[in-house]
């Protein structure tokens, strides 16, 4: 081993609060969307009401608490009760928005949702904080799988949002379906990106942000961000990049996705997930069953368990950063 | 208050008797129709499900889906047989539609489910979830200004299961007290004896200490299921806007009770019972209801039910 002479070290970041955030430095965000989304859906709706498990403060449902407290109830760092008891308050003719992290919804609280709610289709919002890689604390509280757990219930919708745009539209359809659905949350000061688009959310439609004539990208939840970034980096490079964003994970909007991944430019999927049993599956399967052969490159999280540290270091070091991007679809196209 | 309370104690406490008598009835019946099942869990709570049907909630027979009704919780999904017989007794299912339990696309599956019957609140089976559920109810009706009261059955075997006590601990702080949880301890799991499978005692104390008014009382004895409910009706009317302690009452049954063949036999979780032995049953019942000298050819007949007892507003 070589000693050299000592360069100056980049001071190492730090994992920061247990929801750290993924936005970049200097990005417009809007604070708490889906706590003020719901305290003004539940202006126009007295049905609406807010559970949560001892996670109110970090799943921006303090916001609704406060604006609407006698409908707001805790429910205590018990799960189970949460989505048992928001079946019963469904069942009471309510609309209820429960929330937790998505690690406890999926895997604390499974049977509960899935029979309580899903089985007679309630309409229960779900609402899981942390979804994907979007803290450094690692396993316990990373829902790097969530999609995969839930993809699999029948009767569940499940919706992972790109931004505060996208969350703040989602909420009102969320209530108006009437059947059980699950967010996956961005919280605290979120990202405001699709404003800059001709773009309004629609819950089971995928939608195209921009065209373009080599490489097709399509995404779901905070990656979409991220490929709108890498898109704009490939143009640098003379790449032209088209970006299909698909919020609705289930169900999925076949049609339009498909139609998109027509042709022959190079096909990717980005997901702040696992690559087992999410978007890429998704897509994957669609391809499939319709005897299409394309070929298509998965973008998203490992299947293993993933470190602790800082979100910047860690969506670098699993590749869903936008550098990592450009350069996997660089490569990818030789 | 129901109109029920008026009623002389002797009239009531025989009037529920008779209806644990057809539920009986009901619940063998529909045994021999598969030929083994849930039998003795049904027998040994048809005493509960005739109090709460027969003395205690409101509801509409015709329309089931009334909003004033009361709503009884089957948590236990198995008991199915014994909540179909008594929801033949209220009159919300045909008692001739008794005998297409657990067969091909009937509305009676082997394990109850809100999407199959009419009258049937949850979908039980997974143990653990009517509590949770009940708790979501009471508070969600409290919300929306409804005076229903709610009604889980549960068995002592849930109360190996977390939810029960998270729900417990929640029924509390939200001062449910138009909650009432009744629970069957027939001391018998699917794997044996629960005092061996999971020790569960004190149970008493286990739901005092989350705070429940707790009552304990033989599940087989009517006077004191009606009392037990009383003391809670009592207690319930003082609280304001529904919001005091939920109650619970504690039952201690036993297994295949009323037909000694079935009490005397070896408990199991699941009862089988041999073809000749039906008839038996039958005998034994209703010689155990009527007396030895008026024991003859099971009876089938069922009470008309053409009133609905509706609660006025608490």
């Amino acid at each position: 081993m070589t000693t050299t002479a000592a360069a100056p070290k980049a001071p190492k970041l730090k994992t920061s609060a247990m929801i750290a955030s993924f936005a970049d430095p200097g990005q417009r965000t809007s604070p708490a969307p889906f706590g003020h989304a719901l305290a003004e859906l539940a202006e126009r709706d007295e049905r609406i009401v807010g559970l949560t498990a001892d996670l109110g403060k970090y799943t921006d449902m303090h916001i609704f608490a406060e604006r609407h407290p006698d409908r707001f109830f805790q429910m205590g760092m018990a799960e189970q009760l949460l989505f048992g008891a928001a079946a019963g308050m469904a069942q009471a003719g309510l609309v209820p928005f429960a929330s937790t992290y998505s690690v406890f919804a999926a895997r604390r609280a499974y049977d509960f949702i899935c029979l309580d709610i899903a089985e007679p289709e309630l309409n229960v919002n779900i609402v899981g904080g942390l979804p994907g890689l979007t803290t450094g604390y690692g396993p316990s509280h990373q829902a790097t799988e969530d999609v995969a757990i839930f993809r699999g219930m029948p009767n569940l919708t499940i919706v992972d949002p790109c931004d505060a745009v996208d969350i703040a539209q989602a909420v009102p359809q969320l209530a108006a379906a009437p059947g059980p659905t699950y967010l996956r949350l961005l919280r605290g000061k979120v990202p405001a990106v699709l404003d800059e688009y001709d773009y309004t959310f629609e819950l089971g439609k995928a939608k195209v942000l921009r065209g373009g004539r080599d490489v097709v990208l399509v995404s779901s939840g905070l990656m979409t961000m991220r490929a709108l970034q890498a898109a704009e980096a490939l143009a640098a490079h003379h790449v032209d990049v088209s970006v299909v964003h698909t919020p609705t994970l289930k169900p999925f909007d076949e049609e339009a996705v498909l139609r998109e991944l027509a042709g022959d430019r190079l096909a990717v999927t980005l997901e702040n997930h696992t690559v087992v049993g999410g978007l890429f599956e998704t897509v994957a399967s669609a391809l499939v069953r319709r005897g299409r052969g394309t070929r298509v490159v998965p973008i998203g999280l490992p299947d293993s368990f993933l470190e602790a540290g800082a979100l910047p270091t860690l969506h670098d070091r699993y590749g869903i950063s936008k550098d990592r991007i450009v350069e996997r679809v660089l490569a990818e196209l030789g | 208050m129901t109109s029920n309370v008026e009623t002389a104690p002797a009239e009531r406490q025989a009037a529920v008797e008779a209806a644990a008598y057809r539920i009986r009835q009901h619940a063998l019946a529909m045994g021999e129709v598969q030929g083994q099942g849930y039998v003795g869990q049904a027998l040994g709570a048809a005493d509960i499900l005739a109090a709460v049907y027969a003395d205690q909630l409101a509801f509409r027979p015709e329309d089931p889906e009334w909003d004033g009704r009361d709503r009884f919780l089957l948590s236990t999904g198995h008991y199915a047989i014994g909540l179909y017989a008594a929801l033949a007794e209220a009159g919300i299912v045909p008692v001739e539609e008794l005998e297409t339990y657990g067969s091909d696309d009937s509305r009676l599956p082997m394990s109850g489910m809100s999407t199959y019957t009419p009258g049937m609140e949850i979908s039980g089976g997974s143990l653990g979830h009517g509590l949770p559920i009940a708790v979501g109810l009471a508070l969600g009706l409290r919300a929306r200004g409804n005076p229903a009261r709610v009604v889980n059955f549960l068995s002592d075997g849930e109360l190996d299961e977390g939810s029960t006590w998270e729900a417990a601990m929640g029924a509390a702080h939200h001062r449910l007290g138009r909650l009432t949880a009744v629970v069957d301890i027939n001391a018998l799991q699917a794997d044996g004896p629960t005092a061996g499978v999971l020790r569960t005692e004190p149970v008493a104390d286990k739901w005092a200490a989350c705070g429940w008014r707790v009552q304990r009382v033989d599940g087989n004895d009517v006077a004191a299921l009606l009392g037990a409910f009383d003391a809670i009706a009592a207690e319930a009317s003082t609280y304001d806007g529904g919001r005091g302690a939920p109650a619970v009452i504690l039952c201690d049954t036993k297994v295949g009770r009323g037909v000694p063949l079935l009490e005397e036999r070896e408990k199991a979780h699941f009862m089988r019972i041999e073809e000749h032995e039906w008839a038996v049953c039958q005998d034994q019942l209703t010689a155990g209801y009527r007396g030895p000298a008026e024991a003859g050819p099971a009876e089938t007949q069922t009470r008309a039910k053409t009133q609905t007892r509706e609660k006025v507003a608490q």
